[in-house]
């Protein structure tokens, strides 16, 4: 993404049919175009060559545990949320080589492993996403430790946002504080609209100079007023539509304070620990690393692979795994989200994207465990509470 | 020796000797392959040691901190990377990330008494640390060493043990869980030690490594002598796959024991030990 730039925060409008203008323009600069697309009977992010790659006219139908695609009776190219893909899977691969190394008279080498990334543009990140992308660049490049391989993909990313025209049975992003709206965090910004005498435009925000300079070639005119109320407006709509809802107060010391509670016991019974949650969130960021070699013996390589603290590996140390019950693993899981993610980055690990209920085969529904806790916390003694704690005190 | 540019990318050590320390433990000297200005570190932190093509395990650091052409990791066999040192043997090359993680507060325990209770081979990262202390010990007050070992076989570090119960000023004492014939030193846990222990508990900073239990019920006896909360210190362990706060593996709570530890304040973290499944 580029510098952000104050001045260039006027909005314009881009024609749907000048789209295309846009993806042309990012291709010449050697940006590999992403965004959704129908696939796997989802809506999914993979490789865009042209706009009508984009899953024009088809919307998504989501609840708990419920996924289905369904038809509009119009041609918007963004009318529909967030599917079973993140965007973490281009900066963050599920599978990466970290280095490989070979055996030599000394014992053995690292070898040279440069291989080119090509920068990405992203096309409709939604605000639930911006944010959770804001979260990995916290883990990832804002600690002791900047992660290399992320932040070579970061750096040079390009950002298309979208504010959603239309929020899904499982959004909660107006309880996170994480959306409809996109308001930072991007190149440039569209809001889609089509209205019925079959006008189809975006309204456009710029949020960085590189933003303002792409959108410079494509053939826009300034925007009248009462088309940014209508953007506006479609906003507000969306943001009052929300599937779900989370009461977000206090909700760290409300964890924190019920590391003891019966609900944990209830939702062991029917948590499969499949892992379908951490692979679908966005900002999960847990792996496990796997070293390999060749037939030879000669080669080896250390390969980083997406893992899940719902496996019983995951905290295995001499003599078994801290967390054998699914009881804790999805305790540790939640309150990881919801709170010690505050401790350890700042934010919280959740951005209300819905993902993890849509794809939850058993339609376990993070909003519903926390209101269930919160509800039933008055009738359960509160004396296991852990006190915030700053444990970079003998760092 | 952490390439910041990519923590991922260990570096290359030989094994110049391997000293056997009990029958399934053992002590690792390592130098770099290539010459580089010296690996320094601070007592209680950590390395990330890689077998080639096998993994990668969290070893503490054990050797003198004074000494930076070489280091020591004593490492208990008991899995697939650990067994793999053992069978790589003298000349062996490992693959090292780190220093890693937090130290003891040496320094704050200046002017002050140290109990140092360890329990196996929780007296691996404590060693650096007694190191230090003898190099400086007219900074410190009393200096008490508690250890306990399972059976007499189990007992680290023997000579140096030794060695430094000649010297008057430190109070060194050793108990096992299970005498064999021939053993005439305690029999008991290492709690039982801490009673008869010299130290003036409201001016004593406690260091404390071994299993959990076991230092569950050593915190509870320190504070029962009276030495303040705040003032003890623990080690911690968690499963660990990158060492620098990526992986997620090594959460405890709201800390990474790879980067908030492994040495805790015990008041940091007190609300959460000892909490099962945590
Ligand atoms: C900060 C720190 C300092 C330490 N210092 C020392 C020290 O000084 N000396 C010492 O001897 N030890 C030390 N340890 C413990 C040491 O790291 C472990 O004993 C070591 O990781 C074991 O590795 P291994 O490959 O030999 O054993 P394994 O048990 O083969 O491997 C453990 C790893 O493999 C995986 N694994 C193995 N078996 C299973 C299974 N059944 N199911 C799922 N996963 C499995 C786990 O994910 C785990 O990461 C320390 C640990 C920490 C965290
Ligand atoms: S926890 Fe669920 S709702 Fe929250 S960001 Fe992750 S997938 Fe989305
Ligand atoms: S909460 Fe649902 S998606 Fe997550 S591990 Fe349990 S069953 Fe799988
Ligand atoms: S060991 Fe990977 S995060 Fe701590």
């Amino acid at each position: 993404m580029g510098k952000n730039n104050k001045n260039t925060t006027e909005k314009v409008i881009l024609k749907h049919d000048h789209f295309q203008t846009l993806i042309d323009l990012l291709k010449e600069r050697e940006y590999r175009i992403v965004g959704p697309t129908l696939g796997e009977g989802a809506i999914v992010y993979d490789d865009l060559n042209t706009v009508d790659d984009l899953p024009i006219g088809w919307t998504d139908d989501q609840d708990g545990g419920v996924y289905r695609l369904k038809k509009r009776n119009d041609r918007a190219f963004f009318g529909y949320t967030v599917g079973p893909h993140s965007w973490k899977k281009f900066l963050f691969p599920s599978q990466l080589r970290l280095w490989k190394a070979r055996r030599d008279e000394n014992g053995f080498h690292i070898e040279n492993d440069k291989n080119e990334i090509r920068k990405f543009a992203f096309i409709g990140v939604r605000s639930c996403d911006l944010h959770a992308i804001s979260v990995q660049d916290t883990v990832f490049m804002h600690g002791i430790y900047s992660e290399p391989n992320y932040k070579a993909r970061r750096e040079h990313t390009f950002i298309l946002a979208v504010n959603c025209g239309m929020a899904g049975g499982t959004c909660f992003c107006a309880s996170m504080s994480t959306g409809p709206e996109a308001t930072s965090g991007f190149d440039l910004a569209l809001t889609e609209i089509l209205q019925e005498k079959g006008e189809h435009y975006f309204v456009v925000e710029t949020g960085t100079e590189l933003g303002a300079e792409i959108l410079l070639n494509v053939p826009h005119r300034e925007a009248k007023k009462e088309e940014i109320h209508a953007a506006e407006t479609i906003i507000k709509n969306t943001s009052q539509s929300m599937g779900r809802t989370m009461e977000t107060k206090d909700i760290k010391d409300l964890l924190y304070r019920n590391y003891e509670h019966p609900r944990w016991d209830d939702v062991a019974k029917r948590c499969l620990t499949c892992a379908n949650c951490t692979m679908v969130c966005p900002t999960c960021f847990c792996t496990t690393v796997e070293d390999v070699t060749d037939l030879t013996g000669e080669h080896a390589e250390r390969w980083r692979k997406w893992d899940s603290c719902f496996t019983m590996d995951f905290s295995f140390i001499h003599g078994g795994s801290i967390r054998a019950s699914a009881k804790s693993r999805y305790r540790q899981w939640m309150t990881h989200k919801l709170a010690t993610w505050i401790d350890q980055f700042g934010t919280s690990g959740c951005v209300g994207c819905g993902r993890c209920i849509t794809w939850c085969p058993v339609a376990i529904d993070i909003t519903e465990e926390t209101r269930e806790i919160r509800k039933s916390e008055q009738t359960h003694s509160p004396n296991n509470s852990i006190k915030e704690g700053n444990n970079n005190e003998n760092a | 020796m952490v390439d910041t540019a990519n923590p991922f990318i260990p570096t290359q050590y030989r094994i110049q000797k391997v000293l056997g320390e009990t029958y399934d433990t053992f002590t690792v000297e390592l130098v770099p392959l290539q010459d580089n200005d010296g690996f320094s570190f601070l007592p209680g932190q950590f390395n990330m040691l890689y077998v080639f093509g096998v993994g990668e395990a969290p070893i503490s650091l054990c050797s003198d901190p004074a000494i930076e052409t070489s280091i020591k990791h004593t490492i208990r066999a008991v899995g697939t990377v650990t067994s793999a040192i053992q069978r790589l043997g003298r000349g062996g090359v490992v693959g090292v990330r780190g220093p890693f993680g937090t130290h003891w507060p040496l320094d704050d325990a200046k002017g002050n008494d140290v109990v140092i209770v360890a329990g196996g081979i929780g007296l691996a990262p404590l060693r650096p640390a007694l190191y230090q202390i003898f190099a400086h010990r007219e900074k410190y007050g009393r200096i008490a060493l508690l250890f306990g070992a399972r059976t007499p076989h189990d007992i680290l570090y023997k000579h140096e043990l030794e060695r430094w119960r000649g010297r008057f000023d430190v109070e060194i004492k050793v108990t096992v869980d299970s005498a064999i014939n021939g053993w005439r030193g305690n029999v008991g846990v290492v709690t039982t030690l801490i009673p008869g222990a010299q130290f003036d508990p409201l001016n004593t900073i406690a260091m404390i490594c071994g299993p959990e239990v076991m230092m569950r019920f050593t915190i509870k006896e320190l504070q029962n002598r009276g030495v303040k909360t705040e003032n003890i210190y623990i080690s911690m362990e968690r499963n660990m796959k990158c060492g620098v706060g990526f992986c997620g593996h090594c959460q405890f709570g709201p800390t990474f024991v790879c980067k908030d530890g492994p040495i805790f304040r015990f008041d940091r973290i007190n609300t959460i030990f000892g909490k099962r499944e945590i």
